[in-house]
């Protein structure tokens, strides 16, 4: 850097000095394309698996997905078993997974946040919520299996999707709490003072302001979670789902929340574990099936945040 | 509505000439300023504020202010930043409430009613007491919704609210800028119409007296200008307290001007205390502590 003193100086050197140069940022060019690399290995790898995938599962994907998709589980043979129980099956255990683990878990956000507003106590929860979200999923399952399967048999029947569905939910229950914890956080406090200055009550600050400004973030997390949930194997067959057999039977909708369960995930494990390529084939298009599932519901979450954003 | 402003305050248009000619200086160093209120018609005073103390946890934040905010005056509340202008006005809707361990000692009476005894609802006392921010914080929502958010929770009717909504408006002079697009979302509008909006929802409830935190802060000085002409027209109607860190606007829109200042003990800590306290014209010609001389002067601060 040449230092510039006169007059004179600063009109001579300037044409010079205002030149670009070569080679000037090296390190932000080499960092650019670091990161370039690194975006590159990242999705590349997922496309990889997905094609991978797709090709293993060719045979059942091109050939006869739709007895695949509306069969159930055989033990004869790959090419008489479906995944019709693992679909329903994870759907159900989803569906117990959200009732439980979304009402309670932006509930407790919602008292951490708004009205423990930091106090030791709160502190103090956040932190070990923080921590049980790394907890291994696979403990969950003992958990489950203790707690939501012999305990409380009674209103789970035992290992059934209920119980599953309750397992998956204290799995997720962590996560729907920090992001809803995250979210409310973000509701800027000018919002709260606006609402608080014109008369509002603490519930009408809640109900009407930070809540539906928080809304979008809290469901795009939650539907993260149950994402989650829906691709655990682990978990679910420490608490029942190991079978991969569901007999439907005269059973209606209801009664099959309590009876024998699978999901998909599962049936994944089952099908890897059978001798045979044909299984393997199996194996592939189900983990294809289970990665539209996923896909469609976080498209549903991508629906919902944009619709809830669009309101004001 | 919930109130009815007109009841408790009576319709006198108060000029700033008469207002300020009503003043002698008043002493603030005391309990002086008790008999001062008594001196004065009762309904002409809003707020009595007597040794107010604000604590933010253990740390005092403001020390012994006492003084009486009288109806339909701007009183401007002007010092160098820490030294607690902003706490103390929101002592006056109970803003500080909300924050963690804030507590207020002393008394500050409206109208007659202790503001910080058990039985006061902080909630009606807001509906009152509006308030108006240093950052423009409409609700992301339509305009329309801004306005009628506050008269919905007071429990107007349906029918009401078109009548509220452009009265509120109008009266924010904002009105002819807006009336073509009220279903649109609040944050279309540029930084000073933001804060035209926020006062036209303050004034939608019909409080009794207005709040306004430094309300030109974020704003250029054409906004600043409509802002400043806003609150002259407003104060014939309400009560206006507002906090602001520049002085020439003290000097051209308020009637009385408290001046406060800062002092650090030996820990550091930085405690805000009410220095002087007197009509506008007086403290900006004639001051009465150095120390506001020197603040106004610009020699520190």
């Amino acid at each position: 850097m040449t230092i510039l003193t006169t007059p004179a100086g600063i009109a001579t050197g300037a044409a010079d000095a205002l030149r670009k140069r070569p080679g000037a940022d090296v390190a932000g060019a080499t960092f650019k394309w670091l990161l370039i690399g690194a975006t590159v290995f990242a999705t590349g790898f997922l496309a990889v698996l997905l094609a991978v995938m797709i090709v293993d599962g060719w045979d059942v994907l091109s050939g006869n997905l739709w007895y695949f998709l509306t069969h159930g589980f055989s033990q004869r043979s790959a090419g008489e078993a479906g995944v019709w129980q693992g679909i329903i099956g994870s759907l159900q255990v989803a569906l117990v997974t959200g009732v439980f683990a979304v009402p309670t878990g932006v509930a407790t956000a919602i008292y951490l946040v708004e009205y423990a507003q930091g106090n030791r106590f709160a502190r103090i929860v956040e932190l070990n919520i923080r921590n049980l979200a790394g907890v291994p999923s696979i403990v969950y399952g003992l958990l489950g299996l203790a707690v939501f399967a012999q305990t409380l048999r009674g209103f789970s029947g035992g290992t059934t999707a209920i119980a599953g569905g309750m397992t998956l939910a204290a799995m997720v229950l962590p996560i729907v709490v920090i992001t809803s914890v995250e979210a409310l956080k973000a509701v800027p406090d000018s919002l709260r003072e606006a609402a608080y200055g014109v008369g509002a009550t603490k519930w009408e600050v809640l109900s009407r302001q930070v809540l539906p400004a928080a809304l979008s973030t809290i469901l795009t997390g939650t539907v993260l979670a149950l994402a989650r949930a829906l691709g655990e194997a682990a978990p679910l067959i420490l608490v029942g789902a190991a079978t991969g057999f569901m007999s439907f039977g005269d059973a209606n909708m209801l009664e099959t929340f309590t009876g024998p369960y699978t999901a998909l995930p599962v049936l994944i494990f089952n099908f890897a574990r059978q001798p045979g390529a044909d299984w393997g084939v199996n194996a592939a298009a189900a983990s294809v099936i289970i990665l539209v599932l996923v896909l469609a519901v976080n498209g549903l979450a991508i629906y919902l945040r944009n619709r809830f954003e669009r309101q004001w | 509505m919930t109130q009815e402003p007109d009841a408790t305050v009576p319709e006198v248009t108060v000029t700033a000439e008469t207002a300020a000619s009503q003043h002698t200086r008043i002493d603030v160093s005391g309990a002086a300023a008790a008999p001062m209120a008594a001196n004065r018609a009762d309904t002409q005073t809003v707020f009595h504020c007597d040794g107010v103390h604000v604590y933010y946890a253990d740390f005092l934040a403001l020390r012994n202010v006492s003084l009486n905010i009288a109806a339909h005056e701007v009183t401007a509340f002007i010092g160098p930043s820490g030294c607690g202008k902003t706490t103390f006005l929101r002592c006056f809707n109970r803003m500080n409430d909300l924050i963690e361990g804030a507590r207020v000692e002393g008394s500050i009476n409206y109208h007659g009613v202790e503001l910080y005894q058990d039985e006061v609802d902080p909630v009606e006392v807001r509906r009152r007491v509006g308030m108006v921010f240093q950052k423009p914080n409409p609700f992301p929502k339509s305009i329309y919704d801004n306005i009628a958010y506050g008269p919905r929770l007071a429990g107007a009717k349906r029918s009401e609210l078109d009548d509220i909504v452009e009265r509120s408006l109008t009266r924010a002079a904002l009105w002819d800028e807006v009336r073509d697009r009220l279903k649109t979302s609040a944050y279309g509008l540029s930084g000073g119409q933001q804060q035209r909006l926020c006062i036209a929802r303050a004034i939608a409830v019909q409080p009794d007296v207005v709040l306004m935190d430094e309300p030109c802060s974020a704003l250029d000085p054409i906004a600043t200008g409509r802002i400043e002409e806003l609150i002259a027209e407003l104060k014939t109607e309400y009560t206006i307290i507002i906090v602001t860190h520049n002085m020439q606007q003290a000097a051209r829109i308020s009637d009385m001007t408290a001046f406060f200042s800062v002092q650090a003990n030996e820990m550091g800590q930085r405690t805000g205390e009410l220095v002087e306290y007197a009509p506008t014209s007086l403290i900006f010609t004639n001051p009465d502590d150095p120390r506001t001389e020197a603040y106004i002067t610009g020699r520190v601060g």
